[in-house]
C-alpha cells in the first residue's frame, strides 16, 4: 500500500552495503530518487519495504582529485557538479550535460549516479562521461572494484551491477592536460517526453592544427551508450579541416544505429541532424583545446 | 540503522514527528503541519508548485522523502513574511508579485516565489537569462511569466539597494474613471503570495474519508462483470459503489445528459476515463489500493479514433442517436456565385490536435453531509449552479438540498465547466454519512476531463486578383470524444468563425461535431475559434503569397469594419476596432523592420533565419445564439459601512473578483477595500451564469454595476425622503453622503435605513441584449472582441527547431476596466497560444491516452516566453460596462497562425497541422546539408 515502509540513512559505505544485504526486503538504494519515486508512483517499479538513502555516505558525496584523476561521487547532486571548479576545469562536457538535465529544483536532488544507473542510451550525464573516458568504482560486500565505464551497461535499462549487493560509488575522469578539452550538445523537441532526440559529447587532444586523439559519444546510437570508435580512429592524427570532419561524420553515421523512436524522432530525422550536432560539438571542443 | 522520528526546522520552528511510511516532505508539510501554501500540481517533479527550500536550496517537496528532511532546515512560503508587532510585513518578493500583477490564479505562486527566493539568496543581481534558468521548470499556466520576471527583478533591486520597490508602468484606459480603467490590485493577491489562500485540497474536515475512482481504462467495450468483494473487504474501506447504487438519473452533462456517472453491467464503456466503481476509505492509500482490487471484465468493441472514421458507414454507434452530435450550418449569399466571381480559388485542409487545459490545480471535490440532511460540496467549479443541478439529478434530490461552495481555483480555462469528482464525492458522502474528499492526481486529471476538440478543417476561398475575397466555404470535423460536454456549442463557434473576421459576400460553412472513443472534448479558451482561426489565417497567408500581396494589405482589404455583415448575417453597427488593431500592429512591427515578412539570416549564425507573421481574429463576448444570457448580483450595505456584492460567477484566476470590486466601489463612490466580494456559493450568492465565453466582465460586471446603481439610488431616495432634501443635492463620496451641511457615513446610513424598515440591499438581474439563433440571420452576439497578433520567429535550418522571439498583440476589448488584470490575460493568452502552436499535443492512440503524465504533455515555461508588446484598442460597446467587451479568449486565438505564418516567411514551409513538428519542417525544407 505504501511505496516504502522503512527509510534508512546509512552513514558509511560499509553500513550501506550491510543494509542492502540485511534490511527487510525488498530493499532498494535511493540516491536523489527523482526517478525512482516516480517509477514507484507510476507503477513502473513495485513498492519496496526499505529505501536505503545513499546521500549521507561521505565517499559518494565527494568531488576530489585522486592522483591523475578527478573523482565524482555517485550521489553528488547535478547542481553541485555544475558549480564545481574542478569539474569545470577538467570536464566541460559533463558541465554542459548536467546543465541540460531537468530543472534547478530537480538538479539539487538528482545525482550523476542515478543518471548513469538508469542505463539509458541517451542519458546526458552518461554520454558525457563516456566521451571523458570515465571509470566507475563499484562497491561490493568484499570491497570496491574499478571498471571501465562502458562495462556498466548491458542494454537499455540494464546494468551489470548486482542490485542486491552492489553500489556505484563514483566515477573517475582523467584530469585534463594542456591541449585537451571537451564539449556536449543536444537536440530536443518541444513536445512529448523529455528525452533528447540526439545528444553528443566530444573530447579532443589538440596539437596545433592536428587532432592527436578524440573520443566521441552519441546518444541514442544503439541499445547501450554509444562510443563512436570508428569515427574517432578516422580522425585521430588528422588535421582539423572540413574535409576530415566530414569524413568522420560519414563514419559516425555508418557505425551508429540511429533508429526511430515513436513520438520522438524518426531515424531519418536523427541522421539528418546528426552531422550538424556532431560538427558543432566537435568544433566547440576543438576551439577550447587551444594551448594558451 | 532505523530512524523512528524526524526532527527538522520549518520556518524557524523545530518539529519532531514520528516517521510515516511512504511520506513525502510535501505531504508532511501539508497534512501534518498544515502548511498548505506548498501546492501539489503534478506529483511528478514537473511543475515546481511544491518548491520549498531545504538547507537553502530549492527542491521539489513532492519527490523528497520526508525521512531525508531529518536534521534539515526547511523554509516554505509561509516563512517569508515577517511579523512586526503582529503586523504582517510582506517579503519584497511577495510585495513585488502583488504590485506587478504576477498573481493570477495563484496556485503556482508559492513555487514561483520560493524558487525566486532561492535564486536571489545565491545571486542578488540575476540577469534575465539567469532568472529564466532558475525558473525554467516552475510552470505557470496563467502564464504570467513576463510579470513574474519583472516582479522578481524589482524585488531583487529592493533587496540589493534598500530602495522602495520599483513599480510597473501600467496602461490606463482612455475611458478611465475614478477607479475603473486604472491599476487596481487583486483583493486575493496577498493571500496568494503568503500561502494563506485556500484551494479545495487545502481543506480538512473531521472524520473525512478519501474517495477514489476505478476507471475502465479500455476505450470501447461492454462491461460484462464487476467484482468489488475484495475491495470491500479491505480494512479501512467504508464504501464501494457501482452504477446500481445511483439513486437518481444515471447520466449527467452540461447541455446534454449523455454521460453516465458510473457504467453499469452490460452497459457501454465509451472512453478510458469512464468510471465503473467508486471507493471511500480512511486514507488515500487504502482507497487507491482497494480500487486496484476491483475485478472487471469487458467485452471489447472496435475503437473509433477520429470523427472522419466515426462518420463512415458500418462503424459502431456510440450513442442512441448515432455518432453525429450535430451538423452545424452557416449560409450567407450564394456561394456558387461567389466562386464564379472569383479569379482564383484556393483549397486546403488543416488539422489541429487535442490539447489539455493543464490547469496547475488538479480537480478536487469534497462532499460534506450536514446535520440537516443537506449536502455541501466544496469544489473549484466554473458553473456552481450547474454542478448543483447535475448533482441533484443523479442523486434524485431537489436542487435546494445541495449547496455548492466554490473554492479558489488554480486555473480553469474551460476545463472546470463539466462535472469531475463532484457527483462521485456526493454519492460516497451520502452513503457513509461522512465528508469525502475526491482529489484527482495529474494522471487522472489528464485522462478524465474534457479537452480541446481536435479538428479537421477544409477551407476553400475564392478571390479576385486584386485580393478581394468573393466566397468562402469551410467544412469542419470536430472530435467531441465520448460525450457531448459543450461540444455542440464549441463547434458552432468554430463554424461561425471559420471564415475569419472578414467581410465576405458569399459563405457556406458546414461542421460535423462527432462522437469518438477519445476523451470527451468541451470548452477550452477560444471555444473552437482557436482551431478555425489557424485554418483561415493560414489560408489568408497562402493567398497573399500566391497573389504576391503583402499579408497585411490582403487583410486590410477584407477585414470586418463598421457596416460589415458577418457570415451569420449580423450587421456590425458599433465597436469594431479591427482596422485600428491591424494598423497599429503593422506600424509597431515595421518600426524596427520595414520588411517583416522577408526572411532574415543571422549574420553570426547563418543557420538561423528570422521572419514575422501575422494572424487576425474575432471572438464573441457572451453565450449568444439566442441563449438567455443573464447574471444576478446581490448587493448589501452593512452596519459597518462595508458593502458586499454577491454572485455565483466564478473566479478562476482571471480576475473577476477584482473587476466586481472596482465596479461597485466606482458606482457607490466608496473605497474598494470597503467592498467585499462573495462568489460561487449557491446558498449565498445568486446565479451569475456559467463562467465561459469571455462573458463575466460584461454580464456579471453589468449586474454588479446596475445593482450598485440601484442601491445608490435607494440610498439617495431614502436620504431625500428622510431629510427632505432634493435627491440631486445629495452627493456620495468616499463612503459618505454629503447634503446641505450634513455628512453621513455609510454605516450610519445602513443603520438608519434598517431602523426605518428599509433593507439596504438590492438583488439585480441583468439580462444581456437579446441574440438570435444561428440561421435566423439576426444578431447572433451582442458584442465581439477583435485581435491581431504578429510573431517573429527564428527557425534553425539545421534542425527545424522554432523559437518565437517577439509577439505583438493588439486587442480591441472595448474598455480596459482593470489594466493590470488585462495585462495578465493578454500575456497569458499569447503563451497559451504559443503552447498550442509549438509544445502541446495530447496524444491518444486507439482510444488510449499516451499523454497521461505532465511529463508527456509539455506546456510552455518561462524560457519560451517571447518579448510581448501589447497594444490596447478601446472601441466601447454601448451596452458593456463602461464599454467593456470580453478579453479572456481573444488574447489567445491569433497566436498560432501568427507563428506558423512567420515560419513560412522564414523558411518557406507551410504548417497545416498543429503542433508544429520540427522534423516535418526540416523534411519539407529538403535536407539542406547535402
Amino acid at each position: 500500500m505504501y511505496q516504502w515502509q522503512e527509510y534508512r540513512q546509512p552513514k558509511s559505505l560499509a553500513e550501506a552495503i550491510e543494509d542492502l544485504s540485511n534490511a527487510p526486503v525488498p530493499a532498494v538504494p535511493i540516491a536523489g530518487g527523482t526517478d525512482l519515486l516516480l517509477d514507484m508512483r507510476q507503477g513502473r517499479h513495485s513498492n519496496v519495504h526499505t529505501l536505503i538513502d545513499l546521500t549521507n555516505i561521505p565517499e559518494m558525496n565527494t568531488i576530489e582529485i585522486q592522483g591523475e584523476s578527478l573523482f565524482i561521487g555517485a550521489c553528488v547532486s547535478i547542481n553541485r557538479i555544475i558549480n564545481d571548479p574542478l569539474v569545470q576545469r577538467n570536464a566541460q562536457a559533463l558541465i554542459e550535460a548536467c546543465d541540460l538535465i531537468a530543472g534547478p529544483q530537480v538538479r539539487n536532488i538528482a545525482t550523476l549516479g542515478g543518471n548513469v544507473a538508469h542505463a539509458l542510451p541517451a542519458a546526458d550525464g552518461t554520454i558525457a562521461l563516456l566521451a571523458l573516458s570515465a571509470t566507475a568504482n563499484v562497491a561490493f560486500p568484499g570491497g570496491v572494484r574499478t571498471m571501465q565505464f562502458q562495462e556498466l551497461f548491458l542494454g537499455p535499462g540494464k546494468t551489470s551491477i548486482d542490485k542486491q549487493t552492489e553500489l556505484i560509488v563514483g566515477f573517475s575522469i582523467p584530469l585534463a592536460k594542456p591541449g585537451q578539452a571537451s564539449a556536449f550538445k543536444r537536440i530536443m523537441r518541444p513536445q512529448g517526453v523529455a528525452l533528447p532526440i540526439l545528444n553528443c559529447a566530444v573530447w579532443v587532444e589538440r596539437e596545433g592544427n592536428r587532432i592527436n586523439a578524440s573520443r566521441i559519444a552519441v546518444g541514442p546510437g544503439g541499445p547501450r551508450p554509444f562510443r563512436a570508435t570508428k569515427a574517432e580512429n578516422s580522425i585521430s592524427g588528422q588535421y582539423f579541416n572540413d574535409d576530415n570532419i566530414s569524413k568522420a561524420t560519414e563514419v559516425l553515421l555508418e557505425q551508429g544505429s540511429f533508429r526511430t523512436s515513436p513520438r520522438r524522432a524518426t531515424s531519418e530525422y536523427r541522421k539528418s541532424i546528426l552531422p550538424g550536432l556532431f560538427q558543432g560539438t566537435f568544433k566547440k571542443a576543438w576551439s577550447r583545446a587551444v594551448v594558451e | 540503522m532505523k530512524n523512528n522520528t524526524i526532527t527538522m526546522t520549518v520556518n524557524n520552528e523545530i518539529h519532531t514527528l514520528p516517521i510515516k511510511p511512504g511520506e513525502t516532505l510535501a505531504a508532511l508539510l501539508r497534512e501534518r503541519l498544515h502548511l498548505t501554501g506548498t501546492k501539489i500540481g503534478c506529483e511528478e517533479a514537473e511543475c515546481g508548485a511544491c518548491t520549498v527550500l531545504v538547507n537553502d536550496e530549492p527542491v521539489l517537496s513532492c519527490i523528497y522523502p520526508a525521512g531525508r528532511a531529518d536534521g534539515k532546515t526547511i523554509v516554505t512560503i509561509e516563512g517569508l513574511a515577517k511579523y512586526v508587532d503582529h503586523v504582517m510585513k510582506l517579503h519584497p518578493l511577495q510585495e513585488a508579485f502583488v504590485e506587478h500583477g504576477a498573481v493570477q490564479c495563484g496556485f503556482c505562486i508559492p513555487g514561483q516565489i520560493m524558487t525566486a527566493f532561492a535564486l536571489l539568496k545565491r545571486n542578488p543581481n540575476p540577469s534575465q537569462d539567469e532568472l529564466r534558468d532558475a525558473l525554467k521548470d516552475t510552470l505557470c499556466r496563467c502564464a504570467g511569466y513576463p510579470m513574474i520576471e519583472k516582479a522578481i527583478l524589482a524585488a531583487a533591486h529592493t533587496l540589493r539597494t534598500g530602495d522602495p520597490l520599483p513599480l510597473p508602468e501600467i496602461y490606463e484606459s482612455i475611458h478611465k474613471r475614478k477607479l475603473v480603467g486604472r491599476k487596481h490590485l487583486r483583493p486575493d493577491a496577498v493571500d496568494k503570495v503568503t500561502g494563506k489562500a485556500i484551494f479545495t485540497d487545502d481543506l480538512q474536515f473531521d472524520n473525512m474519508l478519501y474517495g477514489k475512482v476505478r476507471r475502465a481504462m479500455v476505450p470501447h467495450a461492454i462491461l460484462k462483470k464487476l467484482d468489488i468483494s475484495k475491495a470491500k473487504a479491505v480494512e479501512g474501506v467504508l464504501a464501494v459503489l457501482t452504477a446500481e447504487d445511483i439513486p437518481g438519473e444515471q447520466n449527467h452533462g452540461v447541455i446534454i445528459s449523455d454521460w453516465p456517472a458510473l457504467i453499469g453491467i452490460d452497459q457501454q464503456v465509451r472512453y478510458v476515463g469512464d468510471a465503473i466503481a467508486i471507493i471511500a476509505a480512511e486514507t488515500p492509500e487504502i482507497a487507491a489500493y482497494a480500487a486496484r482490487l476491483i475485478e472487471a471484465e469487458f467485452e471489447p468493441l472496435p475503437v473509433i479514433s477520429s470523427p472522419v472514421q466515426a462518420m463512415e458507414e458500418g462503424q459502431p454507434q456510440l450513442h442512441e442517436k448515432g455518432n453525429l452530435l450535430k451538423h452545424i450550418k452557416v449560409r450567407k449569399g450564394d456561394v456558387l456565385k461567389g466562386f464564379e466571381e472569383a479569379d482564383q480559388v484556393f483549397d486546403h485542409t488543416f488539422h489541429t490536435q487535442i490539447t489539455d487545459h493543464a490547469f496547475m490545480e488538479p480537480e478536487c471535490s469534497i462532499a460534506v453531509p450536514t446535520q440537516e440532511g443537506r449536502m455541501e460540496v466544496y469544489v473549484g467549479s466554473q458553473i456552481p449552479y450547474e454542478d448543483r443541478r447535475q448533482i441533484a439529478r443523479v442523486m434524485g434530490w431537489e436542487e435546494s438540498r445541495v449547496r455548492v461552495i466554490g473554492q479558489k481555483m488554480g486555473g480553469g480555462f474551460g476545463g472546470k465547466e463539466d462535472i469531475a469528482g463532484q457527483i462521485h464525492a456526493v454519492l460516497l458522502a451520502n452513503v457513509t454519512g461522512r465528508p469525502v474528499k475526491l482529489l484527482y492526481d495529474r494522471h487522472e486529471s489528464l485522462i478524465a476531463h474534457p479537452k480541446r476538440h481536435a479538428t479537421q478543417i477544409r477551407v476553400r476561398i475564392g478571390v479576385k486578383n486584386n485580393g478581394r475575397i468573393t466566397a468562402a466555404e469551410t467544412e469542419l470535423f470536430g472530435d467531441t470524444g465520448a460525450y457531448a460536454s459543450l461540444g455542440e456549442k464549441v463547434m458552432e463557434r468554430a463554424t461561425t468563425h471559420s471564415a475569419g473576421p472578414y467581410d465576405i459576400p458569399h459563405v457556406r460553412n458546414d461542421c460535423f461535431a462527432v462522437y469518438t472513443n477519445n476523451p470527451p472534448a468541451g470548452a477550452f479558451r477560444g471555444f473552437g475559434v482557436t482551431q478555425s482561426a489557424f485554418a483561415i489565417e493560414s489560408m489568408m497567408d497562402m493567398i497573399a503569397h500566391q497573389l504576391g500581396m503583402d499579408p497585411v494589405e490582403l487583410r486590410r482589404m477584407n477585414i470586418l469594419h463598421l457596416g460589415s455583415v458577418t457570415n451569420t448575417g449580423q450587421a456590425l453597427v458599433e465597436s469594431v476596432g479591427l482596422t485600428e488593431c491591424l494598423e497599429k500592429l503593422d506600424a509597431e512591427m515595421r518600426k524596427t523592420n520595414p520588411e517583416p515578412f522577408k526572411a532574415c539570416i543571422d549574420p553570426e549564425e547563418p543557420n538561423l533565419v528570422r521572419a514575422w507573421g501575422i494572424g487576425c481574429a474575432y471572438k464573441n463576448t457572451g453565450l449568444g445564439g439566442g441563449a438567455p444570457d443573464f447574471a444576478n448580483a446581490d448587493i448589501e450595505l452593512f452596519d459597518d459601512g462595508k458593502v458586499e456584492i454577491r454572485s455565483s460567477s466564478a473566479e478562476l484566476g482571471q480576475g473577476l473578483v477584482a473587476v466586481m470590486q472596482m465596479i461597485v466601489s466606482e458606482e457607490l463612490s466608496i473605497l474598494p477595500e470597503n467592498v467585499r466580494v462573495l462568489v460561487m456559493d449557491t446558498d449565498l450568492s445568486p446565479d451569475g451564469g456559467p463562467t465561459t465565453a469571455s462573458r463575466q466582465t460584461y454580464i456579471t460586471g453589468n449586474a454588479c454595476r446596475f445593482a450598485a446603481q440601484t442601491l445608490r439610488q435607494n440610498i439617495v431616495n431614502f436620504l431625500s425622503k428622510k431629510f427632505e432634501v432634493e435627491p440631486q443635492k445629495i452627493t456620495l463620496k468616499d463612503g459618505f453622503a454629503y447634503f446641505e451641511n450634513k455628512k453621513l457615513s455609510f454605516n450610519e446610513i445602513a443603520k438608519q435605513m434598517k431602523a426605518l424598515g428599509e433593507e439596504p440591499r438590492v438583488l439585480y438581474k441583468y439580462e444581456a441584449p437579446e441574440t438570435q439563433p444561428l440561421g435566423t440571420g439576426g444578431s447572433m452576439h451582442f458584442a465581439y472582441s477583435y485581435s491581431v497578433q504578429a510573431a517573429e520567429v527564428e527557425v534553425n535550418k539545421l534542425t527545424g527547431e522554432v523559437r518565437v522571439l517577439k509577439v505583438i498583440s493588439a486587442n480591441d476589448l472595448g474598455m480596459a476596466i482593470n489594466p493590470l488584470g488585462l495585462q495578465g490575460q493578454i500575456e497569458g493568452g499569447v503563451m497559451m497560444g504559443l503552447g498550442h502552436c509549438l509544445t502541446e499535443e495530447f496524444i491518444v492512440e486507439d482510444g488510449h491516452v499516451i499523454s497521461d503524465q505532465l511529463a508527456r504533455y509539455r506546456i510552455p515555461g518561462i524560457k519560451l516566453t517571447p518579448e510581448i508588446t501589447s497594444i490596447i484598442i478601446e472601441h466601447p460597446t454601448a451596452d458593456g460596462p463602461y464599454g467593456a467587451k470580453g478579453v479572456g479568449e481573444i488574447s489567445s486565438i491569433p497566436t498560432t497562425p501568427a507563428i506558423t505564418n512567420a515560419i513560412f516567411h522564414a523558411v518557406g514551409v507551410r504548417i497545416d497541422k498543429t503542433p508544429v513538428d520540427q522534423e516535418q519542417i526540416l523534411k519539407a525544407m529538403g535536407n539542406q546539408l547535402d
